[in-house]
């Protein structure tokens, strides 16, 4: 008998590769969309699963939220969604299986043939509250200089964004 | 079956990879290949948060990378989206095939 957390975890993972594989394998475009954005919340079901609250959230709002929504107004914006996209040669498409089955492999390989350390120290304390001081200080385990260069970071793309998406006169070189 | 842990979620994290990497080779969309860039961008994500619930269970260090690299993740979707759009006004199409104006 399985205990309930297991098969939690096993419908999640499967939901998450299932979906993966659906989005890089549909012809539609638009369907490719819809895989991504369930297999996105099939990792943030996986960090819930593992007690990672904080991450599970993140994900959820910028990546399901944020990002999965770009990419379907994108797609509204420069394709025709009904329409089927054209079938890879099936040269690419054996090239490609090849690599990363090939590439699988090897990582399995290394994966089943290291020990980790399991330690038996206690868990750190991952509330909220614990997070955001661990990201504003600045002492040898504080996060403040990364958390201010991703902070220029965004601010840098949001104004590259614009520059990029500015319509240009047509009459101007 | 066995219980779930560290190898379970790094197998799922490869798998993700690797389906991510397959999506790049064989689309030449580059909506899809982008969507392709973030299967890949998660599975690192994955693997970070897993190290730090298995392996080094005192720290917070995994989970400051993944909040990281989705704050990136979402600022190079951004532009590349502005890209894709731009791309797709000045050529008509988002087929990598038709952007080659800087061959040579």
């Amino acid at each position: 008998m399985m205990k309930g957390e297991t098969i939690v975890f096993y419908l999640l993972a499967a939901l998450t590769l299932v979906s993966a594989a659906m989005a890089v394998g549909t012809r539609r475009i638009f369907r490719s969309a819809v895989y991504l954005l369930s297999s996105l919340i099939g990792i943030a079901g996986l960090y819930f699963w593992m007690r990672f609250e904080f991450a599970a959230a993140v994900q959820i709002v910028v990546y399901a939220g944020g990002i999965a929504v770009l990419i379907i107004f994108s797609v509204f914006l420069t394709q025709r969604a009904g329409d089927d996209m054209p079938t890879p040669p099936m040269l690419r498409t054996i090239a490609a299986a090849g690599a990363a089955l090939l590439g699988m492999g090897l990582v399995m390989l290394q994966l089943v043939a290291h020990p980790f350390p399991t330690p038996a120290v206690a868990e750190v304390d991952r509330s909220v509250s614990a997070i955001g001081r661990r990201m504003l200080a600045t002492g040898d385990d504080g996060f403040a200089l990364p958390f201010e260069v991703v902070s220029l970071l965004l601010l840098a793309a949001m104004i590259g964004c614009i520059v990029i998406a500015m319509r240009t006169k047509p009459n101007q070189p | 079956m066995m219980e779930p842990g560290l190898y379970h979620m790094l197998f799922i994290g490869a798998a993700l990879f690797f389906i991510g990497i397959y999506g790049f080779l064989t689309r030449r969309n580059l909506i899809t290949m982008l969507m392709s860039l973030e299967l890949v961008l998660n599975s690192v994500c994955l693997n970070f948060i897993a190290f730090n619930k298995y392996v080094w269970t005192d720290r917070l260090d995994g989970l400051f990378f993944t909040v990281f690299i989705i704050a990136i993740a979402a600022a190079e979707a951004a532009v590349a989206i502005a890209i894709i759009i731009h791309l797709y006004r000045s050529h008509g199409s988002i087929d990598v095939s038709s952007a080659e104006d800087m061959k040579h």
